[in-house]
């Protein structure tokens, strides 16, 4: 399989849990993922037919995190501990962002004949968050390798 | 009393979530897994069609906390979406990347309209 495709994801990268205890851990991630984005909605409300600033800002914050997480946890198997990603990849940043609330409120818009704004939100979530997904992975691979060199360098001077 | 029941909404929607994609990808046979993302698309429209009726039916303030809010907020997913996406790029799969989000995008606006039109519209 990798000599087919050197870049595939190992298939998965820390060990497998019993089934009932990963989806206790996704449903546990979830639960408080949800509550924050919750939580960020009841403190940073946005009005009707405006740009919805807070859901942005959710779902690319948790692009950005996923980025981070994958890389630790299934590209380079730092964290390995089985239910790490189940409880925060699929639980809590699942749970945190959201596509549904994205497409409806693009919908809503489009409603209210707000088409600028709707089209602008539409394609920036897209953009920002890929851009955020990208950057948080090659920021953490950058940095694994750095310390992987520093450590390599180190063990050899002593 | 809304946060709990956006509580228990993201504990039901992020585990069924899990299982679509399980599911989707168990169906698609294994090593396929990463050549194009049903799973996510799956539970991304299906919590899109759900919301859209939810929003078409104008529920009440708690049944929204649960269901929209906890169950399809959690149901749904961008994070995946994006690393997925991201995934496709860069194993030189740039135009499954794109269509990704060009028809997870419409479908997911198609299914809030559905949705909605299906609950009796947009509020009238």
């Amino acid at each position: 399989m990798s000599e087919q495709a050197p870049e595939e994801l190992p298939e998965p990268g820390p060990p497998a849990a019993p089934q009932t205890r990963v989806l206790g851990a996704v449903a546990a991630g979830g639960a408080l993922g949800a509550l924050a984005r919750y939580g960020a909605l009841v403190l940073w409300p946005t009005a009707d037919g405006g740009f919805p600033w807070t859901v942005f800002a959710v779902n690319v914050s948790g692009c950005a995190l996923i980025g981070v997480l994958m890389v630790l946890t299934v590209e380079r198997g730092r964290v390995t501990h089985p239910l790490v990603r189940p409880f925060l990849g699929v639980g809590v940043l699942g749970g945190f962002t959201t596509f549904s609330t994205y497409a409806a409120d693009v919908s809503g818009l489009l409603v209210r004949q707000e088409l600028a704004v709707a089209l602008a939100y539409m394609a920036a979530t897209v953009g920002a968050a890929l851009a955020a997904v990208w950057a948080g992975a090659v920021v953490t691979r950058r940095l694994l390798d750095r310390g992987a060199r520093d450590v390599r360098d180190g063990g050899r001077a002593a | 009393m809304n946060w709990l029941l956006v509580v228990i909404g993201g504990a039901v929607g992020a585990p069924l979530r899990y299982l679509t994609d399980r599911a989707v990808q168990a169906h698609q046979g294994p090593g396929v897994a990463y050549v194009f993302p049903w799973g996510t698309f799956t539970a991304n429209a299906a919590g899109s069609l759900l919301l859209g009726i939810l929003t078409g039916a104008a529920v009440s303030s708690p049944v929204h906390a649960l269901l929209a809010t906890g169950l399809c907020g959690a149901l749904t997913t961008y994070s995946t979406f994006s690393y997925e996406t991201l995934r496709l790029a860069e194993t030189g799969r740039g135009f499954l990347a794109a269509a990704n989000v060009v028809a997870s995008l419409l479908t997911g606006l198609g299914a809030v309209f559905l949705g909605a039109e299906l609950a009796g519209g947009f509020g009238g």
